[in-house]
């Protein structure tokens, strides 16, 4: 089931962040779709802020160093970017899927078939025609609500 | 003292050896980057190749191109340093790994280097400037000031929220269809563009923080561009001459601040401005500074850009400053992914 809906602005989808995150387990992998500038690492960092729990933790962009590892309660979370990715291959390095209870959540996962396949939950983020807000779509493959 | 300074944090990799004499004075006797040999151009995220594999595929042979082009052999250096984090794991763990090596076969002491200190170091080693000055950091990473009182002793006072200033560069290329890398193309672009034609916001500004913002600024610079499309060269040049004036202004801006809280913090101290990073390559920022330094009165040090970018100079000087004071590290350090400035193990010798 795909839950649709439009983000009006900066505190909708932090909230909607912060839904997505209640429902996470270990194990899970989201993947952020969206072109640049949708918004995939703002809805990320309150992902990853609600998971560790801190609301003021540094969650800056993983396009540079591609992962960016966090420790939330007992389990890693790593907020990953394949952005600057050339080959498929290169994502076995990045030890996306080391720890089975890691929660990964993937911006521009187009970049790898593998990933796809692994995923557990799809974001999809799009800019509205003139720019104002957002529209989201969200699902997870075993049909959770959240 | 020589040193060997090895880096492999993120895409470089690069070797270098360092002379420090007892005067604290430094000659960088090699300095080998993979993507100067394989003639890429300067500024954040350019190099392609990301993987842990190349950097152990090149590492052996920059090494041994480092000694070579300094006339000195391995055994005859002082001490191993290596970048230790933060940085993507994989490349970390391959010139940290082998840095451990290195030392346990020779005999040498090992350094175990934070990257941001080597940035915040570097203008010692070309400069040759006393503690304490103001660093600010700019590159495809990370874009923040630091107060550096001195080795190992560091205050962050500002840091991007969001992307960094070289990876906005890089994305609004990318938006505009220019090529890689994307820092140098938009300059280039911008050189022959209008840069009052497009107001872009500038987030965070009216705040009092020295945090940067640059994530909402990709946006609006891609919104202007959906609202001119279809888009000649001269609209591309436009946006790009827009969005650099306002990087230069939020730059600039922030420095002024920067070094006002640093004249009221520290009465009595000569004003300094330090700037590393790839993003210092961008003419209109680095003019951008110098005014800022200028009515701030303000001295304002840009090392030459090949040290600003990532290189092993700047490693092995980091290792040549915590050597010259007898700080050296364990062999059983941890690589580390994030190792922000001012974290407690960031004292002579990593103890936490």
């Amino acid at each position: 089931m795909t839950e649709t809906l439009f983000l009006a602005d900066d505190d909708a989808t932090a909230d909607l962040g912060r839904r997505i995150a209640a429902v996470l387990r270990p194990g899970d992998l989201v993947l952020l779709e969206g072109d640049l500038g949708a918004g995939k690492t703002a809805l990320a960092r309150t992902i990853v802020r609600t998971l560790v729990g801190d609301e003021r933790l540094d969650v800056p962009s993983p396009s540079f160093a591609l992962v960016q590892p966090y420790e939330a309660k007992g389990h890693p979370v790593l907020h990953a970017d394949l952005y600057r990715l050339t080959s498929p291959h290169e994502v076995d390095e990045l030890g996306l899927f080391d720890r089975t209870d890691a929660i990964v959540l993937v911006e521009w996962p187009e970049r790898s078939d593998e990933v796809r396949q692994q995923a557990t939950a799809q974001v999809m983020l799009s800019v509205p025609r003139g720019g104002a807000g957002r529209n989201a779509s969200v699902a997870f493959v075993d049909g959770r609500g959240f | 003292m020589r040193v060997l300074g090895i880096e492999t944090s993120c895409d470089e990799t690069a070797a270098s050896i360092v002379e420090r004499d007892a005067a604290g004075r430094a000659t960088i006797l090699s300095n080998v980057v993979r993507s100067q040999l394989e003639e890429h151009a300067p500024y954040g995220g350019v190099v392609p190749e990301l993987a842990a594999r190349a950097h152990v595929s090149h590492l052996d042979r920059i090494i041994a191109k480092a000694a070579e082009t300094a006339g000195v052999k391995l055994d005859e250096v002082d001490a191993i340093a290596a970048t230790a984090g933060p940085g993507l794991i994989g490349g970390v763990l391959v010139g940290l790994t082998t840095a451990k090596a290195l030392a346990a076969a020779l005999g040498k002491p090992l350094i175990a280097v934070n990257h941001l200190e080597a940035h915040a170091l570097t203008a010692r080693l070309t400069d040759g400037i006393a503690f304490p000055y103001l660093m600010l950091l700019v590159s495809g990473g990370h874009s923040q000031f630091v107060l550096v009182r001195g080795v190992g002793d560091y205050e962050r006072w500002g840091t991007t929220i969001d992307d960094a200033l070289g990876e906005a560069f890089d994305k609004v290329a990318k938006l505009l269809g220019l090529g890689n890398p994307g820092g140098p193309e938009v300059e280039k672009m911008a050189a022959k563009g209008d840069p009052r034609r497009f107001n872009f916001p500038r987030p965070l500004l009216k705040e009092a923080r020295l945090d940067f913002s640059f994530s909402g600024l990709k946006t609006a610079v891609r919104l202007a561009a959906e609202q001119a499309a279809p888009l000649t060269d001269q609209d591309v040049a436009d946006i790009c001459a827009s969005f650099q004036r306002t990087v230069a202004e939020i730059v600039a801006t922030r420095a002024r601040s920067a070094l006002q809280k640093y004249a009221a913090e520290l009465p009595g101290q000569p004003l300094r401005l330090v700037v590393a990073g790839g993003v210092a390559a961008n003419k209109a920022i680095g003019a951008a500074l110098r005014e800022a330094a200028a009515a701030s009165g303000a001295e304002l040090i840009i090392p030459p850009i090949p040290l600003c970018t990532d290189n092993g100079a700047m490693v092995a000087w980091a290792g040549a400053e915590r050597l010259a004071l007898g700080s050296s590290d364990r062999l059983d350090i941890s690589a580390k992914a994030r190792w922000p400035l001012d974290s407690e193990d960031m004292g002579l010798n990593h103890a936490a």
